[in-house]
Formats: structure tokens, sequence, C-alpha cells
């Protein structure tokens, strides 16, 4: 086999460059393993997060060839002999150092979530769902909290001013999860189309596309959110008529 | 050098060190009962290793088979751990675990369901019923973001990407604080605290092919040990008898035994269930002996007893070692572990998603079409730290532990499921004893500046070397150490050059050089945590030396078989004058009426039936 050639970005908040990196080709290599064969052996103190190595955890994110992904769960295979790979931090996040981004802006939003306000166990002291209503919100907790869609969102990918009224794509799976969890008593609709910004997404699916679980983020999250959102907002008869139905 | 000393001081009444399930569980309970309560993680928080458990909680609700009972996963527990289990934590686990499953869900977990709209149970290895609450195969995730949420909601105070070097300790011994360093910037953190939590995980990564990621570095083992503290049990490692072996990047990646609680089967390379060749004696009555009756249990547990594919995880990783050893593996060294022929690709891809996922994107297999390759891999830390059952404290006053990191409720083997129940029950009990703990205290805060600055010291000297190795080449060296010779079969010699290799290792550590500056500098990170890795490398070959018997997750070539005088003791290790000790001690007597349910014969109902003469029993749900 070649040897593999990568551009990794090495820098801080200040500034930084693409470093090359030469090293021989191994059998069924992730890009995370070629980082971390450089680590150990060219580059000591290169900076990368990672984790679970599988593409569970959501930690390992970066830009590779220009396309948000996973280092994990991108595989050397996929790329032509000999071929440049280019690894960059995500860009919508302000750089830490070299392959490492300050992600604070989800957690900041994650703590602005109304939490899950459960209606009371029935009288055995259970909580009985059928399993069709708990798919449609079970799919939003895979989430991994990769942040890639975040990172591809033209919202804020390139509009630090937008962070400050817009949640993004991953918090409204998570809202979406809460607003369609069978138990859920809270009503988020509000906050989403005044604080979260909901409406500024205009379903592009870029984050749908990027998402490693194979979330419909677009379709089963925002979409639908948008529609209870614009229901609340303009046809409240509508409304009440349908969380009628709902409980009936 | 004033301004690299430099740091900075937060205070708390209780600290919680690590985040995972045990720490977020000890956290919430700390809190609600109204102490100042912070959380300290290595990684971003949701990343601990709790994201990485696939199978489920296991927890006696009785959900799908009614006769299932908090004394039944009690005897489990106990058998499943060859009886050097705690008795105490293994009876508090199995009656709490339950109402701690039902608090996630009151918290917005959603497990899979029954028909009848109630959490949904799976079959795992050891459990006589289908116990564990699950989400498909991602149950740590649910977890893990389940408890996450409810800390966020709670306004917990959390430090993320914040490594502890070392804990404080008063004069009186007690301990009093903590020290560490945020990974982002390199400074350094003070926390002064009444009480503190470690629930730090494994250490897995002291081995070459391990399920674990890079945190779990033995950091909570070694940090109490240096504060004093005994450590139980630390020969007991378990090796997960389905990591992925091919290709070599992911060797080692966990393979859930829920596969095999969903019909999957294992299989040498000349197709045969060799499972059936590996019964011990102390299953044979509860195990199936036939193909049929294996095949059957998976529907009927009333009149058929238990396929061997989910015997402990002990035995089911010694026997695929044996069967590689005799030249019947798979190409790469493993086994098959088969479920494309036995279940339908519907089934297999909304039960077992991340598996599907995982070897489709990893190895390019298809496991709804392909038998996997599957071997054992280093996954799980039974020994740990010694803990008082009901409070989680440590031998030293004002530290608790709990999870992966504390010992006693496995005993010599854990099985599957009983690691996420674990997190939950004890760590809110260690969060209640160290916000009582704390409470009562009531002074004020204080740490003593000289061992924060020798903290300090210790921690900045591998910049100013100008010649030493790089901490990567060390860590390689104890990896491949610990995967030969401490591994799953382990013998007296290669014990002993193990634990001569970790002395020279230590001595080269306390060489080593970090390249750069201490900005998110992962080389200099991985230089701190060797000595954890070191010391509880150490502990761990010195207690297999001791241990001269074969038991759960500790094999002996030259002892292979269990003892009776070994088992009546714990080995407890800790530090004397500053050398190690591996002393044996008795192991807390076990009522007469918890013992007499371990003893029961747990042949499935109808065949008990059946054996009497009587008329067998209506088929449970």
């Amino acid at each position: 086999m070649a040897d593999v050639k990568m551009h990794l970005w090495r820098g801080d908040a200040g500034g930084g460059e693409f470093r090359e990196y030469r090293l021989p080709a191994q059998e069924g290599e992730v890009v995370l393993d070629v980082v971390h064969r450089i680590q150990a052996t060219q580059a000591n103190d290169l900076a990368v997060r990672w984790n679970c190595k599988a593409g569970k955890c959501g930690s390992c994110s970066a830009e590779i060839n220009g396309k948000p992904r996973l280092m994990c769960m991108t595989r050397m295979d996929t790329f032509t002999e000999g071929e440049t790979i280019t690894v960059a931090p995500m860009r919508t996040f302000p750089i830490i150092r070299d392959l490492v981004t300050d992600v604070s802006f989800n957690f900041e939003m994650a703590k602005r979530v109304p939490p899950f306000k459960p209606r009371p166990r029935e009288a055995d002291g259970t909580h009985r769902m059928a399993q069709r209503d708990v798919d449609r919100p079970q799919e939003f907790h895979k989430c991994i909290e990769c942040f890639l869609c975040q990172d591809v969102c033209h919202v804020i990918r390139d509009h630090e001013e937008n962070k400050k009224h817009y949640a993004g794509p991953r918090m409204f799976v998570r809202y979406a999860s809460l607003e369609m969890n069978p138990l859920d008593t809270d009503d988020r609709r509000e906050l989403l189309k005044n604080e979260m910004g909901i409406g500024f997404c205009n379903i592009t699916k870029c984050c749908t596309e990027v998402c490693p679980e194979h979330i419909k983020i677009t379709d089963n999250a925002i979409i639908p959110l948008k529609e209870r959102v614009v229901d609340r907002s303009y046809d409240p008869a509508a409304w009440i008529g349908r969380k009628i139905l709902r409980r009936g | 050098m004033a301004k690299a000393n430099e740091y900075e001081t937060h205070d708390f009444d209780v600290l919680v060190i690590g985040a995972g399930g045990a720490g977020l569980r000890a956290a919430i309970e700390a809190h609600a009962l109204g102490v100042r309560t912070g959380i300290v993680c290595k990684s971003l928080l949701g990343k601990a290793h709790t994201v990485m458990a696939e199978g489920g909680i296991a927890a006696a609700m009785g959900n799908v088979y009614p006769e299932d009972n908090w004394k039944v996963h009690f005897r489990d527990t106990m058998r499943g751990g060859k009886m050097l289990n705690n008795w105490r934590m293994a009876q508090l686990h199995a009656q709490e675990a339950p109402d701690r499953v039902a608090e996630l869900e009151e918290w917005g977990a959603l497990f899979d369901r029954t028909p009848d709209g109630r959490i949904l149970q799976r079959d795992f290895g050891g459990h006589r019923y289908a116990r564990l609450a699950h989400v498909g195969d991602r149950t740590g995730l649910e977890m893990i973001r389940t408890l996450q949420q409810r800390a966020v909601a709670q306004n917990i105070d959390v430090f993320m990407e914040c490594a502890i070097r070392s804990l404080l300790t008063a004069d009186d011994g007690r301990v009093c604080g903590a020290v560490g360093y945020w990974r982002e910037s390199g400074r350094f953190v003070v926390f002064r605290a009444h009480a503190v939590v470690l629930a730090t995980g494994g250490l897995g990564k002291a081995f070459r092919f391990t399920t674990n990621s890079w945190e779990s570095t033995g950091n909570g083992q070694a940090l109490a040990l240096q504060a004093g503290a005994d450590l139980m049990d630390m020969e007991f490692l378990q090796f997960h008898p389905t990591g992925m072996v091919w290709p070599p990047s992911v060797r080692g990646l966990l393979v859930t035994e829920g596969v095999r609680g969903d019909g999957g089967t294992l299989k040498n390379s000349e197709g045969r269930r060799f499972m059936f060749d590996y019964v011990p004696e102390m299953f044979r009555a509860e195990t199936a002996d036939t193909e049929e009756e294996a095949d059957r249990w998976y529907t009927d547990k009333v009149n058929a007893r238990r396929t061997p594919d989910l015997l402990p995880r002990d035995e089911v990783a010694r026997a695929i070692n044996s069967e590689v050893k005799a030249g019947r593996g798979s190409p790469h060294g493993g086994v098959y572990l088969d479920i494309a022929s036995r279940r339908s690709e519907e089934y297999i891809r909304r039960r077992l998603p991340s598996m599907y996922h995982q070897f489709k994107e990893l190895a390019g297999v298809d496991i709804t079409k392909e038998p996997m390759e599957v071997g054992p891999t280093c996954h799980y830390m039974m020994g740990g730290i010694r803990v008082d059952p009901d409070s989680e404290a440590t031998t030293v006053a004002g530290l608790y532990a709990a999870g992966e990191a504390a010992a006693g409720l496995h005993g010599s083997n854990r099985l599957g499921g009983n690691s996420l129940s674990d997190l939950i029950v004890f760590g809110r009990r260690a969060g209640m004893a160290a916000a009582e703990y704390a409470k009562a205290r009531g002074e004020e805060l204080s740490v003593n500046s000289t061992q924060v600055e020798a903290a300090i010291e210790d921690s900045l000297a591998p910049f100013s070397r100008e010649e030493g190795e790089s901490p990567y080449d060390l860590q390689h060296d104890l990896q491949d150490t610990m995967q030969s010779l401490v591994g799953i079969i382990r013998t007296e010699s290669e014990l002993v050059e193990a634990i001569d290799k970790i002395e020279q290792l230590k001595e080269r550590a306390s060489k080593v050089r970090v390249e750069g500056h201490r900005q998110f500098n992962p080389g200099w990170h991985l230089a701190m945590d060797l000595q954890s890795l070191l010391t509880v490398s150490e502990c761990l070959a010195r207690s297999a030396l001791a241990r001269k018997e074969s038991r759960g997750g500790h094999t002996r070539q030259d002892y292979p078989k269990p003892d009776p005088q070994f088992a009546k003791i714990n080995h407890v290790t800790r530090l004397v004058n500053g050398e190690l000790q591996v002393v044996a001690e008795p192991l807390p007597e076990i009522p007469a009426d918890l013992e007499e349910l371990i003893e029961e014969p747990a042949v499935p109902t109808g065949i008990q039936a059946i054996s009497q003469s009587g008329p067998a029993p209506k088929e449970g749900n």
C-alpha cells in the first residue's frame, strides 16, 4: 500500500495552517486511527477529541475533505489510494487548538431547554406507552451530540451573530423529542418561536445529510415542530381539537 | 514560575469526580439533598464510557416474567460472581434497581415497550429471566443523556474537560478536596470540598485490546490508594467474550451480549455450537443440553433451560479462548457469532441497530446476512475501591466511590446488565451518604497549600525535561505487558515478569518528557494518566499473583480450579509506607436466609414440575 498523506490543521485561536504528515498505510483503518498514529509518532501534542471510537459518543467530529464527519466512522478505504486527506476542525465553533473547538454554545443552549414534565403515573405505579408512540421520539434519542448538524447549519455556520437567538438542529431534535414524548405535558412552542429561532431554518436538509445516526432531522423533527408552532400561533381551535383527539 | 503555579479555587460540599452514570446519579442525589454539589469530568458532558453500554439495565421488574423478583436477581448476581460478591451490595442492588429504572423513565428515558405498554425486558447472560430494560442496543446512551439532562435541569455545576491530579487530605487523614487541571488551558484548579465521590470508571486502557475509551485509566482507584484508601478484588478483570476482531483498527470494540440474548449463537470454524461443550458443573442443571432445547428456551422459559451461549461472561470468554487455541477459530483469530441465519433482517435491524451500523461501516460486514467474527476483549474491572455496602464510604473519611471504580457488587465476575443498574443504585447511595456527611461537618473548607503546590509541581515536571521518552511509547509498552502477561489466562512466572516490567516502566515514566505547551496537549494528559495506569496495573498483577486459584475473571493456568480456601477471602490492596501490600481478608458472613436463596436450584418451573410428575404450570407471558 502507498503511504498515507494527511493534511491536518494545526493552530489555535490566533491562527494556524495545514501541515502535511506522511506515514505508512495500514489495513482497515479509519481517519481517527491515522490521526492517532500521527499523534503517537510525529506530533505528541496534536489536540483532538475522541472517546469511544465506535460512532457512539460523538466526540471526534471534524471536516474531512470539507465534509462534516466523525473521524472514527470514516474508513480510509473510501479514499482513492494516494489521495491527500484534509482534516480541519468544525468551522462553526471557535477554535481552541488544532482539531478541538469550543462547543460550549451547544451546552449553553441545552441549559435553556425546559425539562421533561411527565404526566402522573397510572394507578399501578407504571407509565404505559405503546411502542408505536415511542418510536418517534426514540429516533431523536439516538442523537450522539456530535454537533455536526450544528456545524453544517448555514444559519450559524458563518453567522456568529445568529447564535444568540437560534438553537440549531441538535436542539430542535431535543425539543422534538420532548414535544413528541407521550408522557410530556409541557408546551415549548412559544419558546421555539420567540427565542429559539425555529423560523430561521429554511429546511435545506444539510443537517439531515451529515447526521451519523441517520436521524431525519428536517423531516421528522424540524418540520413537525414548525407546523406545531404555526398551528398554535394561527389556529388555536385546531390545536385544542388535536389535543383532545390525542388524549381520546 | 509563580504564574505556572497559580490556580483558581472552587468550594463545594460534595465534589463528584466523573460524569458517567454513577457520577451523575450521585450528583443529582447530593444536590437534591440541598448541598452545594459540583461534577468534574475529563471529557465533555455526555461522552463518558456509560454511553457505550449497549444491552440494558438489569432490574427485576417482572414485566415480562412475573416470576422474577429481587431474590432471583440476587441469586443470579451472586452465582455469576462465584460467591465472592459483597452479599449486602448484591441484595441492595437487586432490591433497588427496579425503582431506579422507573426513576429514569420519570426523568425522560424512553425504554422499549411490552405489548401492554410497560418497560420491555430482554434476556442476557446469567440472568434467569428476561430482565434487562433497554432501548434497542443503545441503552447506555439513553441512560447518560437522561441523567445528564436531569443534572443540567437542576443547575448542577459541571467542570468539563477537567482532570483531577490528586486528592487533598487534612491532618486527620480525611479527604478535603482535590487538585486538577483544565485540559483546555492547562491551568490548575483546586476544589475545596467536605466530601468527594469517586465515580471515575475502569482501567481498560492498560490493555491493548479493550472496549474502553482513552478515559479508562484507573484514575479513581489510584487517587483513592494515594489518599490512603483500600482497594479490593483487583485481580478480577472481565474480558467480554464478544469484541470485534477484524479489521485491526477496531479490534476489541464491543459486540453486545444482546446479540446472543436476541437469538445469536456462537459457532467454531467447523460450524459447531461449541458452548454445549463448556457448561460448568455449577450451571449444568439450569442449562440446555441440546440445540433444540436451547432454541426453544428463547420463547419458552418455563419448559426449557437456558442456552449455553448465555452462560456468564467469564465462562464464554474462556470457551472462545480454548476454541481458538485448539485451531477451530475464524480466519482472524476469533469465533463466529451468527444471528443472520437465525433471525429475520427486519428483526435484527430493529433490535440491534447500532451493531448493524458498526459492522456495516467499520468491517464491511452485513450482520443480517453473514456471521460476525468475535473474540474476548478487556471490558470491565470488578475490583476497585473498597466501600461500605450501604453508604459507599471508602476506608478514608470524606471519600466515597461508586460504579466501576468501586468493588464488591460483582464479586469475581459481573453479569451483563448489572453495570448500569450498579451505577444508579450505588451512585444514588454514594451521593446521599456524601451529602449527609458534608452536612454534618458544616465547618469551613480548607486545604493544605503545600499539597496543592506539590501536585502542581509534579504535574509540570515532564515539560522541564530536556530528554526523556514519549508517553505514547510507554503506554504502548504497558499495554503489551498487560495484554500478554496479565490477560485472560495467567500464570505465576508471567505475573512475576509483569510486575518486574511494570517496575521498570514506573522508573521510565518518572522521566517521561512532554512536547509543546499546556494548552489542550494530549501528550501531557497521557503522561499524567500514565501514573494512574501504572499504579492500577501493579495492583492488578500483584493481586492476581496472590490468588492461586481460578475463579470468575481470574484464570490461572497453574491453578486451573477454584479453591475452597480462596472462596472465603477478598484480596485487599493498600499503600503502606509507599509500598503496595496485598492482604487476604475474610468475606463478610452472609445471613442464612440469603444463603438459602443462592443455593436454590433454578431449573425452569416446567421442568421441575415434570421431574416431580406434577401438572405443568401455565405458560408465562
